[in-house]
């Protein structure tokens, strides 16, 4: 009992977000409001043809009544009558289902769009901490199912109420009694529907959860296949598998074998309500003395059909439109995510800036509970090597997210020139560093198109220079297609080494006043490391850079060491200073050599 | 897909009674318009009120007799479904257990997820719908038919030329509009392909202020989409409106003929309404059919990757019993004291052109420490693997233990060894149960100490003990905390032979200098070998191999090396530039 009322509050809170999404998209819908109109009087006007036709059968079928007592004339009449009605009505219908895919594609995509753009908008935090895939899935998958059962709505839902109103009206205008029949009957159905829809509610979700059981699991084994092989654990996980498979395999059963019944069911409900048109009609027609003609029996029987169909269709339609709507939701809340506060009324714009950073008392932690960076200060000056050191996964991006702001900070500021990076329009700081991260991203197109990605007015000559200078000429002229060459999104031909020389060569290009790089830790191999570190090298010729740095080497060299650890940085200061100060700096260093 | 339909062996009995049953619901489906007919043209034209009633229950026992057939012909569809889909599903788990590593490289592993989830749930919608439906429509399409033709053979032959006419139509629409479909799939996955990319790359294009171009890119292919989607729906949207106009240019066919017939009294007016009845029964079941085929045209596709993944034949790893008896035998007798041998080893993956390695030789003694160095794509991770026996040589041949792996059943080999992997894969479960894959009878205490072994101690503490539950994938713990927790998992088997596949490159140089020293002081003192890309790892190994381009450039001691091979001294430098010299 308290379980019932349990899914009966959900029920509720699920119906006021479903009222609340709907609300949304009709404001999407309002732009096609002529286009709504049109649809809904072509669908009345279908409906009420579709609807006339049987009449027009039953007055034929009434003119056909025995030997010699045939009228053909006036059977010719009515069929060219049924001819027309039929041939509008095709028309009709073929418009309207082409106006219901324009409102529903249109909306869809202006949806789409809404989105896309709120994405660009989007602050980091949201993207990082919502994984990609579940941000995508909104975009695409969900916006796919919103437009497909959007269509059904209006398709089906729409011409089914339609349908059933009219049949009502043309059944009354005929015979009342009759109609009396039908009514009576129908509740029936929908109960049946319903019933077992909520007992068959309970097995789909043990099953939609077993399901997941079991994908989990094999996503598990299968990604750790190695593993599970390395350690003969086969038997333990084919055993673990089977038993999950099992239970899905039973709650599987009970849920397709149960939901089935439905249509069979309604089917019978239906039948019943045949059975009694055609009783109540057939009696009418006798005690009435052929007052009640046989060709209105006909035209009932065919409405007492047509009649019913609607109403299950109507029961899946529903449950297509709650599903539809719960992915209009999820697509919402991607459009109304908050964006990342805008650039200030009077942001101006940084022009090319010297290159001088400070840090003053920065503050910055990305969840309250853990604080990350406190009354933190540095100050860079122009032409400066700045280095992040520290083990992997240190937090070392968070330095990035800060100079880039991507992330701002919680308390003090962050200047350039000696302006504060708040003052100042994201785009004209951004254009101001070079970035080349590990995490090459490549975009799809053309190489010429990445290299140009900053400066997308370069002339063929800039960007072989800048490619020359960044050593990624070489291997560029070397691929099938040189510098049109097609990369592909996250994979393609090209080896890690030389995603990453594209990127230098991306902000070689550029030459912006301050630079973020980050070192490669492995995953290339040395020759290429040689040259992506020389090509390092002349791109930090005169700049201000920051550099996640690996290396030893680049560590020493750098003019001041940022030194990370879980998050926090621990230490700052130049090589020899750090090694003084006999720190975690000296502790790392000194672990090197160790023997 | 069809060579799949031997696992419904087991359901022979439901795939058969199901279309059966359904067969019987549809037949008597068919009755209803006849019984109509006998209404009209007995009981109303007799003023029959005791028939009239007797023929409306007859309509109702045979809707009820309809719904019992089709409550038991769901019931087994859905039991032949399910259960085919279950086993397969088994089947399909076992394969892939099976398959050789080079195997599963080729085809990936979220390609096995996808053909193992997704596509078996479709195969089930498929085959359940096919029990149930597919033989139905037709049935009732041609049983309309035969049932017009015994009312009256000669207007009947308007059926005949109305059903193939609409199947005609029917296909023609699906025939234009599936290929259509695709290609608005291709356009779906361009926008996708756009949203991820700037998903993925949102730094950089934010780095260069590309957010508004970037969205009129998108605007463009969102638009084409749409375009493309409109299309298609305008095209499929054909069907309804056409077929009802040839149905209805059937019934006035009818009404018309079925006038002339009366009139000269072979029909009578009721049967010309049980005529018009078929008609309409025709239209709604070849509307059904063309759904169908839609959606089992989906499962079939499915079916087929399925069936792709089950045609992989798995590499034989068997071994030659006799071989083996021998060969363990000589082991014994002749002990040479090498842990592991590689005499000229070659490998080629499949369907990979260029060799992965070429020509390794070496011997490794028990208890020594060997470090593998080399670029991407070097081969490392190669060699390593192939001691296992998770690649074999084309060429050559590994030993472990004087024994030549190819002779060693690979469950009784790999138990011997501890493999840490690249990836560090941790599974569902509590810290104990994932190590205890290394040995299932390992007590708390020799779990302990492996765990200090690998360094570890700090994160089973984090964690809240041993019995602390890990996440699927080990989501829970940092690539750090779940590589030393996958070093303690090898190191609960105590192995002879123990394989590091860089799988330190998540920990910072003082741990990683600390495990190396632990492992260096491990009771049972097992061979060693450690894959690295930093050679602070390597450089105190007793022998180190360097890899470029699947061939050893050198092999020695960390000093050797240094003086004579060119390639160990551009990484060093690399790494260590001033301090080398």
């Amino acid at each position: 009992m308290a379980k019932s009322s349990e899914t009966a509050k959900k029920e509720k809170s699920d119906n006021k977000a479903a009222s609340a999404t709907l609300k949304k998209v009709l404001r999407y819908i309002k732009k096609y409001r002529l286009h709504m109109t049109l649809s809904i009087i072509m669908a009345a006007v279908t409906v009420g043809l579709t609807l006339y036709v049987p009449i027009l059968a039953g007055r034929a079928i009434d003119l056909i009544v025995s030997p010699g007592n045939v009228d053909f004339e006036g059977i010719s009449v009515i069929m060219a009558q049924i001819a027309i009605v039929v041939g509008v009505t095709a028309a009709v219908q073929w418009v309207m289902n082409n106006i219901n895919n324009i409102i529903t594609y249109h909306v869809v995509r202006d949806m789409r769009e809404a989105a896309f753009e709120k994405i660009q908008r989007l602050p980091l935090s949201f993207l990082d901490v919502n994984p990609t895939g579940e941000t995508l899935g909104r975009v695409t998958a969900d916006a796919d199912q919103f437009a497909e059962g959007l269509l059904m709505g209006f398709t089906q839902l729409f011409t089914g109420v339609v349908t059933i109103i009219g049949t009502l009206g043309f059944m009354l205008s005929i015979s009342p009694m009759i109609t009396v029949a039908v009514v009576v009957l129908t509740p029936l159905s929908l109960f049946i529907a319903k019933f077992i829809a909520r007992k068959t509610y309970s097995m789909f979700k043990l099953q939609s959860e077993t399901r997941g059981e079991q994908t989990a699991f094999i996503d598990e084994m299968i990604s750790g296949q190695k593993v599970v092989r390395a350690f003969g654990r086969e038997k333990e996980s084919l055993e673990k598998f089977d038993e999950i498979n099992e239970r899905l395999r039973a709650y599987s059963l009970r849920a397709t074998f149960f939901s089935s019944i439905t249509n069979p069911s309604t089917r019978f409900v239906n039948n019943c309500v045949y059975a009694a048109v055609a009783l109540t009609g057939a009696l009418l027609s006798v005690s009435s003395g052929g007052a009640f003609s046989v060709g209105s029996l006909s035209c009932f029987l065919s409405y007492a059909n047509q009649y019913t169909k609607p109403f299950n269709e109507i029961s899946g339609v529903v449950t297509e439109l709650q599903n539809s709507l719960a992915c209009a939701g999820r697509l919402f809340e991607l459009i109304e995510a908050e964006p990342q506060t805008p650039d200030k009324e009077d942001a101006y714009e940084l022009g090319t800036a010297k290159g001088q950073v400070s840090l003053r008392d920065v503050c910055f932690s990305y969840v309250p509970e853990k604080k990350l960076i406190e009354d933190f200060c540095l100050s860079v000056q122009p032409g400066q090597r700045v280095a992040i050191a520290g083990p992997t996964g240190c937090g070392k991006t968070t330095v990035i997210n800060l100079l880039m702001r991507f992330y701002d900070v919680n308390k003090g500021k962050i200047s350039v020139d000696g302006k504060d990076i708040r003052d100042i329009t994201r785009k004209s700081l951004r254009k101001n560093y070079g970035m080349v991260l590990q995490e090459t991203w490549l975009k799809s197109g053309t190489v010429r198109e990445n290299i140009a990605m900053g400066n997308p007015g370069a002339t063929d000559d800039e960007i072989i220079e800048a490619a020359k200078a960044s050593h990624a000429h070489s291997f560029i002229k070397r691929l099938p297609k040189g510098y049109d060459t097609v990369i592909g999104e996250g994979e393609g031909s090209l080896s890690q080494g030389q995603r990453q020389l594209l990127c230098i060569a991306r902000v070689m290009l550029c030459l912006p006043p301050m630079l973020i790089l980050d070192e490669a830790t492995s995953s290339i191999d040395t020759r290429t490391e040689i040259k992506i570190q020389e090509a390092f090298a002349r791109l930090m010729e005169g700049r201000t850079s920051f550099i996640v740095a690996h290396r030893l080497s680049t560590i020493r060299e750098a003019d001041i060491i940022l030194v990370m650890r879980e998050g926090h940085i621990v230490e700052q200061g130049s090589h020899e200073e750090l090694l003084r100060r006999g720190g975690f700096y000296a502790k790392l260093y000194n672990s090197q050599f160790a023997s | 897909m069809f060579k799949l339909l031997k696992y419904l062996k087991g359901f022979r009995k439901e795939s058969v009674l199901g279309p059966f049953f359904k067969l019987l619901e549809a037949l008597f489906e068919l009755f209803t318009p006849l019984v109509i007919a006998a209404i009209i043209d007995n009981g109303i034209a007799g003023g029959d009120k005791g028939y009239i009633v007797k023929m409306c229950l007859v309509l109702v026992g045979l809707g009820f007799a309809g719904l019992a057939f089709s409550i038991t012909a769901q019931f087994f569809a859905a039991k032949a479904s399910v259960g085919f889909t279950a086993k397969l599903r088994h089947v399909l788990f076992e394969h892939i257990g099976r398959l050789g590593y080079s195997q599963l490289d080729e085809v990936g592993s979220s390609t096995l997820i996808t053909r193992l989830t997704g596509d078996m749930n479709q195969v089930q919608t498929g085959l359940n719908l096919t029990l149930r439906l597919l033989l139905r429509s037709p049935f009732v399409v041609f049983g309309a038919m035969i049932m017009a033709f015994t009312i009256d053979p000669r207007t009947a032959m308007i059926f005949v030329y109305v059903t193939l006419i609409l199947f005609a139509v029917v296909f023609a629409i699906m025939l234009v509009s599936i290929p259509l479909y695709k290609k608005a799939q291709q356009r779906l996955d361009d926008v996708t392909g756009a949203v991820r990319e700037n998903l993925t790359g949102v730094r950089v294009i934010r780095a260069f202020g590309l957010e508004n171009s970037e969205t009129e890119r998108f605007n463009e292919k969102n638009h084409e989409l749409a375009r493309t989607q409109k299309f298609v729906g305008g095209v499929s949207a054909l069907m309804n409106p056409v077929t009802y106009v040839i149905i209805n240019i059937a019934v006035i066919y009818l009404i018309k003929a079925g006038a002339v017939r009366v009139d000269s009294g072979v029909l009578k007016q009721g049967e010309v309404v049980a005529l018009y009845n078929y008609m309409s029964q025709i239209l709604v079941e070849l509307i059904k059919l063309a759904n169908l085929i839609i959606s089992i045209t989906k499962s079939i596709a499915c079916g087929n990757r399925i069936q792709a993944v089950l045609e992989i034949v798995p590499n034989n790893m068997a071994p030659n019993m006799e071989n083996k008896e021998n060969a363990q035998s000589n082991n014994i007798s002749e002990d040479s004291g090498y842990a592991v041998e590689f005499d000229n080893v070659s490998l080629l993956y499949n369907g990979g052109g260029e060799k992965a390695l070429e020509g390794i030789s070496f011997k490794v003694k028990r208890g020594e420490t060997v470090g593998i160095i080399g670029g991407t794509g070097s081969g490392k991770s190669s060699l390593v693997n192939m001691i296992p026996r998770f690649y074999d040589a084309s060429e050559g041949v590994v030993k472990v233990n004087g024994q030549d792996v190819k002779n060693a059943n690979p469950g009784q080999l790999r138990e011997n060894i501890g493999i840490v992997p690249q990836k560090a894969a941790l599974f569902k479960g509590t810290i104990a149960d994932n190590l205890r894959w290394g040995n299932e009878n390992a007590s708390e205490e020799e779990i302990m100490q492996a765990v200090k072994a690998a360094q570890a101690a700090d994160v089973v503490k984090v964690k809240g003990g041993l019995g602390a539950e890990i996440e699927q994938g080990g989501r829970n713990l940092s690539g750090g905390q779940r590589q030393r927790l996958t070093i303690a998992r090898a190191l609960v088997r105590r192995p002879e032979v123990l394989i590091l596949d860089d799988s330190a490159s998540a920990l910072d140089f003082a741990t990683d200098a600390a495990l190396r020293k632990s492992l260096r002081e491990l009771d049972f003192a097992p061979t060693v070998f450690i894959v690295s890309q930093r050679t602070s790892s390597i450089a105190h190994a007793d022998k180190i191999i360097v890899l470029d381009d699947g061939k050893a450039v050198g092999i020695g001691t960390h000093e050797e090396l240094l003086k004579s091979c060119e390639v160990y001294k551009e990484i060093y430098n690399s790494q260590f530039k001033k301090e080398a010299v």
